[in-house]
């Protein structure tokens, strides 16, 4: 940090101070005519974005030295792991402490210790915490769902959200005729979904891009208004209210219990995501996926049917949006269509991106995280959007791959060095 | 149902075609150099729109003349919307100059949800009555009750728009360099463009067109609030894809499209499902030409 | 797969410790959560509900407190979305607080109306209008003092029949839960018992639009003689200056949605005759009087939407915890039914299902500048 940085710095601030002028110093109110003058905010904003800007320097040239190739082979982790323990200080200490957490040994404590936590999570929290936890894995869920698309086939799909009201509606329509219970919505709910995304998936098969992405945000915006009109269907804006929660072969269970128990069958609902997701995505038409998801037209020289390819990445995808919507409806008691809003559709893709696209770990790092920190960021009350957009901002500027980012497979032929046969 | 109701409808449709092309301009431009839907976009429509209503306000104190008030304070919006489109760019988006198209996209849409809530909280979040900055002079009797003077205002202030940012992008330096930068960016960088120029350039510009935008809308529908750029934003992104995305003519010509297929949606069936006949227009337009109406065809290297 | 557990871990691990980070219990005060809309598109009618809050809690904590014990408010924002509203319920359970102020949209309201029942917390909503929320029965513990969306209904068409006797009218709504609900209100009204008045249009607007000429071009060819619209004042002051600007000098009938200060200020000549129900007027009231000054002095600005009878909701809940002397919920209500309290939409008391008795509708005309009560 040099006296030319912290004068760059000021520089900026004095631009800050200026460019906020109008909005941060003069309130007017053209109802009373008054204009309220507050000079003081000036000061606070050239002190904030001083201190700020001097962070945000130093973060950013240490993001420039600090950048490392993303692609780990089996040598470069070994040589890392020497020059790890052979550097000392702090530094040397996380580095030692990384390669000790790679351990298997270490690791598989650690993964014990993690399933007894999620296992008992619910039983030593509170109704708030099982609650809020409830919507972030319905989240894990989605983002894992549209990982599929974005993340493995790098279709841009900004319409996700349709099809977890298509799952959701589906449960609550079931139960407003029939007065079906949740364990028989469940399968129809995840078929109509899929079934959804093979149709919406039909027409766009010949578009890319961000020409796929406005046209699955129109099917999304058409779904809603569709929901939110169809009066005697839907119940329009209304909604559909007093969805029966999950019961436990006919057990009805109080609020506390039964949050506990749509805890748990969302946790099992994503560990069966999670597996199935990880199997897909090394099977033969995931890895079809992938090819086509780097470059479309090489993929499709090499034998890969394009169209097979992208109907079951939209039909897988739609699937689990399908479930994780029938355990919201079940959870909330309540669907209106102001639930499923292009707003929310947003939200999953940031999920996905923020944690890193493709990468299983990543996903649901970044939905738990997402969902999560607004909810912890409420002691700030009224600043609570505004630090959360300043953090979607940050974490790309300084994580742009995503909080985990995709290690590809690496196939090396074993061919031992000396050093370490 | 007469002409005239034809006619009316046409116009109506005109005039919302008009808004989400000055929109949709900013979107088109900022598309083709840099490939980023700007998210923020219509957040720069919503500060213009509420700059020059703190300056109107404050300068109406002075006792100046309506006109000089309405020239002076959308000069400062303007000034002010293009500084903060140029800020933006430098902070939220050129450290992402390298890395994956998804991430500036989250990047913008973090910078669109700050802004909103910026202007939320250093503001209020009630509606406030936006004055009618634009004079309301009678127009010739064959076009009463058909179409008025703010109408004609917003008509002919995009065509202007339009016609000068065509003749800027042809025959000026800084267009050619754009055009340039637009087609590849390295290349460009090789023969000596200063990309990063080009860039803060464009978002200048299309700053500068959606506070235009912002103005004429808000002092059209007569109130702000801070949440206005959000749904505006998406629309005119609808329509900067529709008429093929990177393209000028195109975006204005999609935009016309849009506020054409949703005004006679609206007259002639239901305006509930407005939205809906556009989105289906939008689908229908694209499954035939998946590269919007002017865009050019992807090049599929193979 | 043993590393994406691993991740598990450690996420599950900070999160316990957040767990135990919360929740702490501190005697001697009384705790009232205020829930709503205070962020997203919504947050304008979410904000004034917690002003109206801090008003009264300020006022009765510099006052010596409720019975000898500080209130502390829990301001939780629920962006109106069922969802979020689920969670924020869950969060004030978790607060241990006696009584909630809000929530404010009736679609977030009933999520949270799920988890309070079960938890015997006292809610008072300022403006959830949404007629199942007390008819259907379903939480004993829901009550609000402002009139649910039927009772409008009915008086805007007994007003569109009788007074202005009009034969043909078009209704309008904006598509959302409120706004719909009540255009469907009107217009089962009218069929039930004016038959002679012909609805020529049921249509919605979108909300949002920058443009609603040519609904209004519809509204013109259908050839009616007055709309009722359902829905809030920013659409309603556009829909209505935009028909005024092509000539279309028709009735304008409208909800409390719209009764409020801003749409006349925002509408400007436009608004002049403008039919709107709304609560009964009470703003010459020295409680709303004093209400209104408090506000202004502390906020430098008029008060919002539903401030009125958030103010009056907070109101009910101080006396009926003070009358009560006790924060056990059966006490609580059964002071919320018994004791009067003077607020400013009127003495109020609640009835068995939770409307509040003497709050009801009258309709209003903008006359020079200003809502002023008809009859």
């Amino acid at each position: 940090m040099t006296l030319q940085d912290v004068k760059k710095t000021a520089l900026a601030s004095i631009w800050f101070v200026f460019l906020t002028f109008p909005i941060m110093v003069i309130r007017v109110n053209t109802i009373t005519q008054t204009v309220v003058w507050r000079w003081h905010n000036m000061l606070y904003i050239f002190l904030g974005t001083f201190f700020g800007g001097l962070l945000w320097r130093f973060a950013l040239t240490r993001r420039k030295v600090g950048a490392k190739p993303i692609v780990q082979t089996e040598d470069e982790k070994a040589a890392a792991a020497q020059s790890a323990a052979a550097t000392t200080g702090l530094k040397g200490t996380v580095a030692q402490l990384k390669v000790r957490l790679a351990e298997p040994a270490v690791r598989k404590s650690l993964i014990a210790a993690g399933l007894v936590l999620v296992l008992l999570f619910p039983i030593f929290s509170s109704l708030y915490q099982t609650s809020i936890m409830i919507t972030a894995l319905i989240y894990v869920m989605l983002a894992l769902g549209l990982n599929i698309v974005i993340g493995l086939g790098g279709m841009l799909h900004l319409g996700y959200i349709a099809f977890f009201a298509v799952g959701a509606y589906t449960y609550g329509i079931l139960y407003r005729f029939f007065d079906v219970g949740f364990w028989v919505a469940l399968p129809i709910a995840a078929f109509f979904s899929t079934l959804a995304g093979i149709l919406l998936a039909l027409p766009v098969l010949r578009l890319r891009g961000d020409y796929l992405a406005i046209v699955t945000l129109g099917f999304a915006e058409i779904v809603r208004i569709l929901l939110n009109n169809a009066t005697g269907f839907s119940g329009g804006p209304a909604g559909i209210r007093g969805i029966p929660r999950p019961t436990f072969f006919g057990i009805q269970m109080n609020l506390a219990t039964v949050s506990i128990y749509i805890y748990y069958i969302i946790v099992v609902a994503v560990a069966v995501t999670i597996f199935v997701v990880w199997r897909f995505e090394n099977s033969r038409i995931g890895r079809a996926l992938v090819a086509m998801g780097e470059d479309d037209i090489a993929a499709e020289a090499m034998g890969i049917d394009i169209a097979r390819v992208k109907l079951t990445a939209f039909a897988l995808g739609s699937f689990w949006a399908g479930i994780a919507g029938v355990i919201f409806a079940s959870r909330t008691t309540f669907i209106n269509p102001a639930s499923f809003t292009v707003w929310q559709s947003i939200i999953v893709l940031s999920c996905v991106v923020l944690g890193g696209m493709g990468s299983i770990k990543g996903v649901i790092i970044g939905a738990l995280g997402l969902i999560l920190i607004p909810e912890y960021l409420r002691a700030f009350s009224d600043y609570r959007m505004l630090i959360f957009g300043a953090v979607l901002v940050i974490m790309m500027v300084f994580r742009p791959g995503g909080l985990i980012q995709k290690k590809r497979k690496a196939y090396t032929f074993a061919v031992q060095t000396e050093e370490q046969g | 149902m007469d002409f005239d109701y034809f006619l009316r409808l046409f116009f109506s449709g005109l005039t919302r075609g008009s808004i989400y092309a000055l929109l949709a301009l900013g979107y088109t431009m900022v598309y083709g150099i840099i490939k980023l839907i700007n998210f923020a976009h219509g957040e720069i429509y919503m500060i213009g729109a509420f700059t020059a209503l703190i300056m109107a306000t404050v300068f109406s104190f002075t006792g100046m003349p309506t006109l000089a008030i309405l020239v002076l304070s959308s000069l400062v919006a303007l000034i002010y919307s293009s500084a903060y489109g140029f800020t933006i760019e430098k902070l939220a988006y050129k450290p992402l100059r390298k890395a994956p198209r998804l991430s500036v996209l989250i990047s913008a849409i973090g910078m669109s949800l700050f802004l909103q809530n910026y202007v939320l909280l250093a503001q209020t979040s009630n509606f406030l009555p936006y004055p009618s900055l634009l004079p309301q002079v009678p127009v010739p009797r064959f076009l009463q009750g058909i179409i008025n003077s703010q109408q004609i205002i917003i008509f002919t202030t995009t065509a202007v728009v339009m016609v000068l940012l065509t003749l800027l992008i042809k025959f000026t330096r800084m267009g050619k360099s754009m055009r340039a930068t637009s087609q590849d960016r390295v290349m460009a960088t090789l023969v000596g463009i200063n990309v990063n120029k080009v860039i803060s350039w464009t978002f200048l510009i299309g700053s500068f067109t959606a506070a235009l935008g912002g103005i004429l809308i808000s002092s059209f529908t007569g109130q702000i609030n801070f949440y206005v750029g959000f749904i505006a934003g998406i629309k005119a992104f609808v329509a900067a894809v529709l008429g093929g995305i990177g393209s000028i003519p195109g975006a204005v010509l999609g935009s016309l499209v849009l506020g054409m297929t949703e005004s006679f949606a609206a007259g002639y069936l239901s305006s509930v499902y407005e939205d809906v006949f556009a989105f289906i227009i939008l689908v229908l337009i694209l499954i035939f030409k998946p590269s919007g109406l002017l865009g050019r065809p992807e090049t599929q290297k193979v | 797969m043993y590393k994406r557990i691993a991740v598990f871990a450690v996420i599950l691990l900070l999160a316990s410790a957040m767990v135990f980070a919360g929740g702490r219990q501190e005697a001697g005060e009384i705790r009232i959560g205020v829930a709503g809309a205070h962020s997203g598109d919504l947050a304008s009618y979410g904000l004034p509900t917690v002003n109206a809050a801090q008003l009264i809690a300020d006022e009765v904590n510099a006052a010596g407190g409720l019975n000898g014990q500080q209130i502390r408010l829990f301001i939780e924002d629920d962006q109106c979305a069922p969802d979020v509203a689920a969670n924020t319920a869950a969060k004030l359970v978790g607060d241990r607080v006696v009584a909630v102020l809000g929530h404010i949209c009736s679609g977030a309201t009933n999520a949270a109306m799920e988890i309070y029942t079960g938890e015997n917390i006292v809610t008072v909503s300022p403006s959830a209008t949404s007629p199942p929320l007390t008819q259907s029965g379903d939480f004993p513990t829901f009550f609000r003092t402002i009139a649910p969306d039927d009772a409008q209904g009915q008086l805007q068409a007994e007003f569109v029949a009788e007074e202005l006797g009009l034969t043909s009218v078009a209704i309008l709504h904006d598509g959302g839960d409120y706004g719909r609900g009540l255009a469907e209100f009107a217009r089962a009204a009218l069929q039930a018992n004016y038959p002679q008045v012909n609805i020529a249009l049921f249509e919605g607007i979108t909300v949002g639009a920058v443009d609603y000429s040519a609904i209004i071009n519809r509204i013109g060819a259908a050839n009616v003689q007055g709309v009722i619209y359902g829905g809030y004042h920013p659409e309603a002051s556009r829909l209505v200056t935009q028909m005024r600007a092509q000539g279309l000098n028709l009735s304008f009938i409208s909800g409390d949605g719209v009764q409020d200060a801003t749409f006349i200020d925002v509408a400007g000549a436009a608004a002049e005759g403008v039919y709107a129900t709304g609560p009964m007027d009470t703003s010459a009231s020295p409680v709303a009087q004093a209400a209104r000054a408090a506000h202004q002095a502390k906020y430098g600005e008029e008060p919002g939407p539903f401030f009125m009878n958030a103010y009056a909701g907070m109101q009910a809940i101080v006396n009926a915890i003070r009358t009560a002397g006790s924060t056990d919920p059966a006490a609580i209500m059964s002071a919320l039914r018994s004791s009067p309290v003077d607020t400013p939409v009127g003495r109020i008391t609640f009835d068995e299902r939770g409307d509040a008795i003497g709050v009801g509708f009258a309709m209003y005309q903008v006359q020079s500048g200003t809502y002023v009560e008809l009859r």
